[in-house]
């Protein structure tokens, strides 16, 4: 039986002892809490921000521990905690944009919401004071709008893509496009529906069905990913059950096919309602902005949510003389952040609830 | 599978009932309407942006002809494109393993929620962020990386005041890529077959081995084509650069100085407010340049899936 | 530099549910031991715990004292890895990486542990192992080849010898013929012979006949009924396993009255 030293390892003399040294279990909690302090005491020493002081212990973490182990476990289990300290720093660092994120949106915006902000649009508003109101059904009416363009296209896609085009070139070329329209830019989505409308009404046009067109560009090709996955999840044996009572295949797709995937269908068309909601290059084009209320889509501009918030950060006005602080505009761009982000995981919130209130249904029927 | 698809050579012509047809016509037209449409974002933005490649040459001030003007963009838009990349795609890949071979099973899937919740966020809120808070708080690390590397092009300084670098830009891109490419990665890690798995981890590796010899062999051109995805994203971002940068047409791998190209995107919101009709074109014309990139890079990440997904066929 | 194993009130649960209960053997050194019993009564999950592979899967442990040459494998100063490297495992199913080559996969555990390795050491290192393996003279002139392109039984093998070119002294086999055809089951099993002059060797089988063939040890696995953990009913020398057992049950599942 041969016993090697753990530091020099070896090929073949694999040594009888399966004990090799190893850092005791609170190690890591140690070199952690190490690390804490450090940073927590140079940040306090330098004065730096609370966002430095967390990077520095993250990275005070990463170099400390597996130093540690390649002095008492050897290279490899040295690696291993390298990059099982590298994984969890990647995971801890990429929180903290978001976390950070959430907070001055939640922190700026509820102080800028208030009965005002929420009733009133920005006709003839100087300073401080407006509110989203325009921007709010702007963007309800557009959206609106473009999920009633997108969700037949879609739906009626899937169901040739499903149903009626397996292996015809027809359904081979639209599936490539429809990849294709998940990479168009957002923008050109939006430079489209300007054209569109320009070659119709000429250059100066900017209306909020425009801004719906566009929207919907972006939005047909994730109805028609999410619907086809769902379609397709329906067994056959239904369909094939359907058949056999003398049923016709298009009353089996909307009696039988339909009503089964429907629950996935439907959380799929809120996820794309949720994804383009917060899209604002291409209403900024084509919709325009305003600060007066418009319920008409098919005429004159149209403000939204996202071009609202866009808007203010980009002219937020001017301090009044003899006040400190920010231009008025940020405030109301911080509020329209909170309000659209709120929409946006309400949307999915809903999306995830239809969904798992919907699956067990389909499970029985299976 | 038997029944939906009938023997076609029938002596007898099958009976089609009226309904079917209908149904089965309003399918085939809603599938023609997509490749309608998208031959329609085409042939619309060439006729509208055609006129911008010839316009009076005051249209293109500072520059002269459309290719020198579109130029700067194309560079500014595959800079910050890179450097998002290169911030996000090291994190992608750990924040992905953490999900699928690293995190307690019991707080993976809620991480991947939060990951997926990123994705979520309105890019606006992204650009509001990145020019309210990220730009003033990055800047002592700009000093920083000016006192130190100075030497390097990307950091020749001298640092914004500001803060609203393209450095900055390409952080706020990276955040915006991380879940799209996260995501992607997760789910082909987590597909590595266990055999694979545990065959590493019977020859006695460490799970880091194991990683490398089972996931990373297993997951290489799937990682490859979330990048693609990914970069294809932030080519085509708009508003987060727009709200970040404060452009200017010039091309220079300075990422920390207060003159930064702009991007195709950005450059396209910033101008549409004050275009008159050619400038309007013109800016059509760099939307369809923007097109062709991102076209080809999508592409090009397909081209990728398809012929890793043969590899495995075989 | 085989090993014997001894086992005592090993009890194996995955989460809160206890799968296998109570085991005692002693697992003979250079002897082939073979584990039958019907599906699903716990004999791989109990391989599998005899190099830890068994915590792989979440909410997975075990209570109980598995000790190789006097070390206990569950004691918290052994690392698991360590464990892996000299007790070797096969799986049910053949499993090459599929992205690297014949030779590679020979060499993946080698090249685990050592910095740098010459190329005619790696070289021997392969030969060894395949010759180990009754392949060498198949794949000799394919070695840069994916493993994916043998045929089953020759990938199985390849896996055997990847297994034993990290010399383990101990070979878990987890049914690794399962998957395979007759013939080349007939090559893994003289192998099997093969190696127990240099390894200790535990099998697993759903085929009594293999097991009879092969090993010189038998155990038997059974649950006490349906839902019940599984348990050790039996363990004796397999000649005598399977022509005078000491429990009615055995006898009952060897005659093929169940199972």
């Amino acid at each position: 039986m041969s016993t090697t030293t753990p530091l020099e390892p070896d090929t073949f003399a694999i040594s009888a002892n399966l004990a090799q040294p190893r850092l005791p279990r609170w190690a890591v909690v140690l070199v952690g809490v190490i690390s804490l302090g450090l940073a927590g005491l140079v940040t306090l020493l330098t004065g730096w921000s609370l966002v430095g002081g967390l990077v520095l212990a993250i990275l005070l973490m990463v170099a400390g521990l597996p130093t540690w182990s390649l002095l008492v476990e050897g290279r490899r289990a040295a690696a291993d905690r390298f990059a099982t300290a590298l994984v969890w720093a990647a995971f801890a660092v990429v929180l903290v944009p978001l976390v950070w994120l959430i907070w001055m949106v939640v922190d700026h915006g509820l102080s800028a919401i208030d009965r005002e902000f929420l009733t009133y649009d920005m006709r003839n508003v100087v300073g401080s004071g407006g509110g989203i109101y325009h921007a709010l059904w702007g963007t309800i009416l557009v959206t609106l709008a473009a999920t009633v363009i997108s969700v037949p296209i879609g739906l009626f896609t899937a169901i040739y893509l499903v149903e009626y085009g397996r292996g015809k070139r027809l359904a081979r070329a639209t599936t490539f496009l429809v990849d294709v329209m998940t990479g168009i830019p957002s923008i050109v989505a939006g430079l489209f529906a300007l054209s569109l409308f320009v070659l119709i009404f000429g250059p100066a046009i900017r209306i909020g069905f425009g801004g719906a067109v566009a929207l919907s560009l972006l939005m047909i090709p994730t109805v028609v990913r999410s619907a086809e996955e769902m379609l397709r999840l329906v067994p056959n044996d239904l369909r094939e059950a359907s058949y056999a009572l003398g049923i016709p295949k298009w009353r089996t797709i909307v009696k039988v096919v339909l009503p089964t995937a429907l629950g996935g269908i439907i959380t799929g068309v809120v996820l794309a309602i949720s994804r383009v909601i917060g899209e604002t290059a291409p209403l900024l084009v084509v919709a325009g902005a305003t600060d007066s209320v418009n319920f008409n889509l098919f005429d004159g501009r149209m403000m939204t949510l996202p071009v609202y918030i866009f808007s203010q950060y980009s002219s937020p006005g001017v301090v009044p003389v003899g006040m400190e602080g920010d231009p008025p505009g940020y405030a109301r761009a911080w509020g329209a952040a909170l309000v659209l982000i709120v929409i946006v995981m309400v949307l999915n919130l809903v999306a995830r609830i239809i969904g798992t209130y919907f699956a067990p249904k389909t499970d029985r029927r299976r | 599978m038997s029944v939906t698809a009938p023997p076609q050579p029938r002596p007898a012509k099958a009976v089609v009932r009226p309904g079917d047809r209908i149904f089965a016509g309003a399918a085939r037209v809603a599938a023609l309407t997509i490749m309608l449409a998208l031959a329609g974002v085409f042939v619309f933005l060439a006729i509208e942006g055609l006129p911008g490649l010839s316009a009076p040459a005051h249209i293109y001030a500072p520059a002269e002809d459309f290719w020198s003007y579109v130029g700067p963009l194309v560079f500014g838009t595959i800079l910050a494109a890179v450097v998002a990349l290169i911030i996000a795609v090291p994190f992608s890949i750990g924040v992905a393993l953490f999900i699928s071979h690293y995190a307690p099973p019991r707080i993976a899937a809620p991480v991947a929620y939060v990951i997926d919740l990123l994705a979520a966020v309105p890019s606006v809120v992204y650009g509001l962020w990145g020019g309210l808070a990220l730009a003033s708080a990055i800047r002592p690390v700009m000093d920083w990386l000016y006192e130190n590397l100075g030497f390097l092009p990307f950091f020749a300084g001298p640092p914004s005041v500001t803060g609203r670098t393209m450095l900055t830009a390409g952080i706020v891109l990276a955040i915006m890529i991380v879940p799209i490419t996260t995501a992607i990665s997760r789910e082909v890690f987590a597909q590595t077959p266990r055999l694979h798995e545990e065959a590493a981890m019977a020859l006695g590796a460490t799970r880091w081995e194991m990683i490398r010899l089972a996931v990373f062999p297993y997951a290489r051109s799937g990682v490859i084509s979330a990048v693609m995805l990914g970069l294809g994203r932030a080519l085509g971002e708009t508003m987060a650069v727009a709200m970040v940068l404060s452009a200017s047409p010039v091309v220079t791998l300075n990422l920390i100085s207060d003159t930064n190209p702009a991007t195709i995107a950005s450059n396209i919101a910033s101008n549409y407010k004050e275009a008159t009709p050619d400038k309007q074109a013109l800016l059509i014309a760099t939307g369809l340049v923007l097109f062709a990139v991102t076209f080809a890079v999508n592409f090009a990440a397909r081209w990728v899936i398809g012929r890793s997904e043969r590899n495995v066929a075989r | 530099m085989a090993k014997s194993i001894d086992v005592s009130d090993l009890n194996i649960y995955y989460g809160d549910f206890l799968a296998v209960e109570g085991v005692n053997m002693t697992i003979r050194a250079k002897a082939v031991t073979a584990f039958i019993g019907p599906s699903g009564c716990g004999k791989s999950t109990f391989l599998r715990t005899l190099n830890r592979m068994h915590e792989v899967i979440p909410g997975a442990r075990v209570e109980g004292k598995v000790m190789v040459s006097g070390q206990s494998l569950y004691d918290p100063a052994i690392d698991p890895v360590a464990v892996r490297r000299q007790i070797g495992m096969v799986f049910q199913r053949p499993n090459p990486f599929p992205t690297m080559s014949i030779y590679d996969n020979v060499i993946a555990g080698s090249k685990l542990n050592a910095k740098k390795m010459k190329r005619s050491e790696a070289d021997a290192i392969v030969e060894k192992s395949l010759r180990g393996a009754n392949l060498w003279n198949e794949v000799k002139d394919r070695l840069d080849k994916p493993g994916m392109s043998l045929s089953g039984g020759q990938q199985q093998r390849l896996c055997i010898a990847r297994a034993i070119a990290v010399e383990p002294e101990v070979l878990l086999m987890d049914e690794p013929c399962s998957a395979l055809d007759p013939i080349s089951t007939s090559a893994i099993e003289d192998l099997i012979h093969e190696l127990k002059s240099e390894y200790t060797i535990v099998i697993v089988t759903h085929n009594m006949q293999q097991a009879a063939r092969v090993s010189d040890e038998t155990g038997f696995f059974n649950l006490k009924a349906a839902g019940q953990p599984g348990h050790l009913v039996e363990f004796n020398p397999t000649t005598k396993m399977f022509t005078n057992p000491d429990e009615p049950s055995t006898e009952a599942y060897i005659s093929g009255r169940f199972g």
